[in-house]
């Protein structure tokens, strides 16, 4: 955080905030590289950018306003199904399909915030966790619907614009989803850079005590948690699209549990903390599955255990309490 | 002759039990530390695994291993706390979410290296099986031992941490930590032992649960969920809301399935969202 | 710049299989080797690596080299990405596994548009063959044991009233749907029926229910793993026995881990199944003898999937000479017939499906050991629900 030693004003700390860092264009033109460098890996890619979305979003309301959640996936996954299904039952054209996923995702988002705004610590996650599985349940007891445990069937997906058919490399799907990550990446900085993400970063920080100093925490919380279900709908939707399939491990307490797992992993409250996370995560679990198919739970293990041990706050925790230290020398 | 709900009550009551046994050491390390151990399931597993080797390979009476269940996880808690827990006990939530979790990947990934990917099904004695008729109902024998099991472990459980200058610390410590620090008591090597206790409790339930529920690597994930349910719904820290919230999720679930079938799973995401709604901090939680 | 690279690409991956043709043949694994379902995949592959050592590992003049990818459980999304890299990055000529339905359904566009043989070594849904026109199936379809069930049950198996029980999920759906068309089919009625969570672990208040209506019948299908050895306690507690209430199942529920943590109380199960490591007949003694040395257990019905699914790429391969495009080894296979451990099978040639008998089992004791005895065969049964 900004240690200057002249008094900063709230207006002048955010706009500093919101200056671009050298480092933040680096990380953005190096996404563009596996256009060049993997053209074998944009499939993956393009399913990490979707986690780094997913993650992003958990990050808004868990890195920023301290809430908890282990249920995020039941956004996820309506985004998922909701996207699946405008394809099948009204049409196929991605952006409209996009755009009613992160809808409805966002109408369940801001029906569960009324609950979730309420609680905090151990009763939110598992408030949380209650109401994913429930959606899991749901996902699964709806089967003439959603297809239940066989996933849904029938998703059809036109070209984007009409033009750029998904294609087996994966260079529309990489493209499409990468967009959206940068978009919904703009927004979320903003919106953690204005006087709201500073509420925000109140209510984490003391929950008692921004009521009392006249903020409306329950409708902070209650505004970014339908934000984040938003995120989190379209980037089920985008997954949906790119995938053309849904299936019912898009709404399971596994992917709630991972994608909490990488964002601290990468380290929450920064942004880029989901996005690393997501990255590192899945790269990991990529190259281990491909080495040991059955065992690579144990090094994905590993590798959680060494950050935790020697970079508190996950990976971007430690860097910069690494480069804080190389800069006081 | 008695009505069917009794005979509903007892399978509840004696899946109450068995959820007990295996959660109510993370309830009182959660208590007490404010230590998230996702890993606790784990603990469980290393039970089930030496109770499941111990009688296919080794031919022991089934009774026999379970002390050793006990003992094998309590001890390996000891040497995992002494490496990775010891050092996170000030860390953020956060952390621990992710050095346990980390553990737990590690516990599968292990067992299934060692003991295959196959379930371990065990022979439980023949005195443990079948049922016994009671006023026209069946309460079956391996659940009558459950609900037996269970409430010697809560009345050595309780009567320890009432009787004991060991439960006097514990107490005090999970009550206020900083003002048992203050009265000298050594917070960090009580919750150590406490630890050590809790999952080794965790070891004798998953010896307890090969025959109710199976044992296969994913033991360390499956029933993570249903602790972290009963321990929130009991209220952190306390054996007593442990007990009753056992009961609650294994007598909600079980009669939900035999009432509602079609909406039987809901029924203990259900009713945990309501206790929690109503009392937040649990049955019997004071934080 | 896209449609450059997009170009460069199409051409370098038309450009390499070319070149290495007549050089190794690559197969793609694809299963959930971790997870839930991971004992699943380590039998398919077991039967994948068996195959392999008897036969050698080249065929037609051309090396088979494996590569085996995980799923991590029922994911469709990963399945089709893990197709994908499949044919793009590493250039297989086949895919193969699929543990779970809906892996097998996201991996179908990829066989399709890459015109690749698909393999499915487990996934029963019957609607998996029809969703790609390269796609294969070694294992078994769930209409096919469950309607066969049905049928016998209420023809010779003398039981009129029926109930069942199964998993809340597509494959206990299937079974359900179709038990009931067979044994309705054949005259029997169904007093009552019961869907049950999928991850249920405790069956008490089920097995209560279905005391409570006093069938003379009862249906079972639930999926493999811990729940099959818990339901059949859960019916001894409620003294539900088997020699007066027929229990009849497919055959997860009295799988060999299953009986092996009943005991006793297994004994005269009825199921309906494809293959057991006990069915006699001189293929499968073999095969038992050979899967026993190599891996010290039993086979399954996931091994003998893994098995004839290799058992018909290598003869599919000797029959088009090494050529390894999808369109000439489907057409190779279709109609092919061989001996397999499970007796006589078949694929369909219309709908690329297995063709197989479907054993009646009863649970007995032979010797010492409690094992599953065929005591009645319904030979050459098809998938009901294909057209």
């Amino acid at each position: 955080m900004a240690t200057s030693t002249q008094p900063v004003t709230p207006q002048l700390w955010l706009r500093q905030q919101c200056r671009w860092h050298p480092l933040e264009i680096v990380f953005w033109l190096s996404t563009l590289l596996p256009f060049f460098l993997f053209p074998n890996y944009l499939s993956l890619a393009s399913q990490i950018a979707i986690t780094a979305m997913f993650a992003l979003s958990l990050d808004l309301i868990l890195g920023y306003a301290g809430v908890v959640s282990l249920g995020h996936a039941a956004f996820f996954g309506i985004g998922a199904y909701g996207a699946g299904l405008f394809s099948i039952h009204v049409w196929g054209e991605p952006f409209t399909g996009l755009l009613f996923g992160g809808l409805i995702a966002g109408i369940a988002g801001y029906i569960t915030s009324f609950i979730v705004a309420r609680f905090r610590h151990l009763t939110l996650i598992m408030i949380t966790l209650g109401i994913g599985l429930m959606a899991h349940e749901i996902a699964n007891k709806a089967h003439s619907l959603t297809g239940g445990s066989d996933g849904l069937q029938g998703v059809k997906i036109q070209p984007l614009f009409g033009v750029f058919k998904f294609d087996l490399y994966g260079y529309v799907a990489y493209s499409y989803s990468l967009a959206a990550l940068f978009i919904a990446f703009l927004a979320v900085r903003r919106i953690v850079n204005s006087p709201f993400g500073l509420a925000l970063r109140g209510i984490r920080e003391n929950w008692t005590r921004m009521p009392a100093i006249g903020a409306d925490r329950p409708a902070h919380i209650r505004k970014a948690y339908t934000i984040a279900a938003v995120l989190a709908g379209f980037a089920g939707a985008i997954l949906t699209q790119t995938t053309q399939s849904a299936a019912l491990e898009s709404i399971s307490f596994g992917r709630s549990a991972d994608v909490l797992v990488m964002l601290v992993l990468g380290g929450a409250g920064r942004l880029y903390g989901g996005l690393i996370g997501a990255t590192i995560f899945m790269v990991a679990r990529d190259q281990f599955s491909g080495i040991a198919p059955q065992y690579w739970y144990f090094w994905i293990g590993v590798l959680l255990i060494v950050v935790v041990m020697f970079m508190p706050n996950g990976i971007l925790g430690g860097l910069s309490y690494i480069y804080a230290r190389w800069r006081r020398k | 002759m008695l009505p069917p709900v009794f005979g509903v009550l007892f399978d509840g009551i004696a899946y109450g039990m068995l959820l007990f046994v295996l959660s109510v050491g993370l309830s009182v390390t959660l208590g007490l530390m404010n230590f998230v151990n996702l890993a606790h399931c784990a603990f469980a597993m290393i039970g089930g695994y030496v109770t499941a080797i111990l009688v296919n390979s080794y031919g022991w009476p089934f009774l026999a291993t379970l002390p050793i269940s006990f003992l094998a996880a309590g001890a390996a808690s000891v040497v995992l706390e002494r490496l990775f827990y010891r050092r996170l006990y000030r860390s953020t939530d956060l952390d621990q979410v992710l050095l346990t979790i980390g553990l737990a990947f590690i516990s599968v990934a292990v067992a299934a290296y060692f003991f295959t990917t196959n379930q371990q099904p065990i022979e439980t004695p023949s005195f443990l099986r079948g049922s016994i008729e009671f006023l026209g109902l069946n309460f079956a024998r391996y659940r009558l031992f459950l609900i037996v099991v269970a409430l010697i472990v809560t009345i050595l459980l309780v009567l320890g941490l009432e009787y004991t200058r060991f439960g006097a610390m514990v107490r005090a410590s999970v009550d206020n930590q900083r003002m048992a620090r203050g009265l000298g008591i050594d917070v960090d090597r009580t919750f150590a032992l406490t630890f050590a206790l809790g999952c080794g409790l965790a070891g004798l339930g998953g010896g307890l649960a090969i025959d109710i529920v199976g044992l296969d690597p994913n033991f360390a994930f499956n029933f993570l969920v249903f602790v972290l349910i009963v321990v929130s719904v009991g209220g952190l820290g306390s054996i007593a809301g442990s007990f009753f919230a056992a009961m609650l999720i294994g007598v909600s679930d079980i009669a939900g399935k035999y009432y509602f079938p079609e909406y039987g799973a809901f029924m203990i995401y259900f009713v945990m969202v309501a206790v929690l709604m109503w009392k937040p901090t649990g049955l019997f939680g004071k934080r | 710049m896209k449609r450059f690279l997009l170009a460069a690409g199409i051409a370098a991956a038309t450009l390499v299989p070319a070149a290495s043709a007549q050089e190794t043949i690559k197969i793609g694994v694809i299963a959930a080797f971790s997870g839930q379902f991971a004992d699943t995949a380590t039998q398919i592959d077991n039967g994948i690596k068996l195959y392999m050592k008897q036969k050698g590992d080249s065929v037609a003049g051309r090396k088979i080299e494996i590569i085996r990818k995980d799923t991590g459980g029922p994911n469709p999304d990963v399945a089709k990405r893990l197709a994908q890299e499949l044919v793009v990055r590493d250039k297989v000529d086949i895919l193969a596994g699929f543990t779970l339905t809906p892996e097998a359904l996201g991996a179908a566009d990829i066989a399709t548009e890459a015109k690749k043989l698909m393999m499915d070594m487990n996934a029963a849904t019957s609607v998996v063959t029809e969703k790609s026109p390269y796609i294969v199936r070694s294992s078994l379809t769930l209409p096919q044991v469950s309607m066969t069930a049905g049928q016998w049950l209420a023809s010779k198996g003398g039981a009129k009233k029926a109930y069942t029980m199964v998993s809340d999920f597509g494959p206990g759906i299937d079974a359900e749907t179709w038990f009931q068309k067979g044994f309705k089919d054949a005259g029997g009625e169904i007093v009552g029926s019961v869907r049950m969570p999928v991850a249920n672990p405790d069956f008490s208040a089920f097995t209560q229910r279905a005391k409570d209506l006093n069938p003379e019948a009862i249906f079972v299908f639930v999926p493999g793993g811990a729940q099959p050895a818990a339901i059949g306690k859960a019916f001894a507690e409620r003294q539900i026995d088997p020699k007066k209430i027929k229990i009849m199942s497919t055959g997860e529920p009295v799988d060999e881990t299953a009986i092996k943590a009943m005991g006793d109380i297994a004994l005269d199960r009825l199921s309906s199944w494809h293959y057991d490591y006990n069915l006699k007949n001189k293929t499968n003694e073999a095969f038992v003898k050979a899967f026993n040395a190599e891996f010290k257990r039993n086979p399954d019905f996931f091994a003998v999937g893994g098995y004839d699914g290799m058992h018909l790429i290598y003869e599919a391969l000797k029959k088009t000479n090494g050529k390894a495009d999808g369109d000439s080894l489907v057409g190779a296979i279709k109609g092919m017939k061989w001996d397999s451990p499970r007796g006589p099978a078949m694929i369909d040639p219309a709908t690329r499906d297995i063709v197989h008998n479907i054993y009646i089992r009863r649970v007995q004791k032979v010797g010492n050991s409690i094992v599953n005895v065929e005591f009645d065969t319904v030979k050459d049964v098809k998938d009901p629900t294909h057209k």
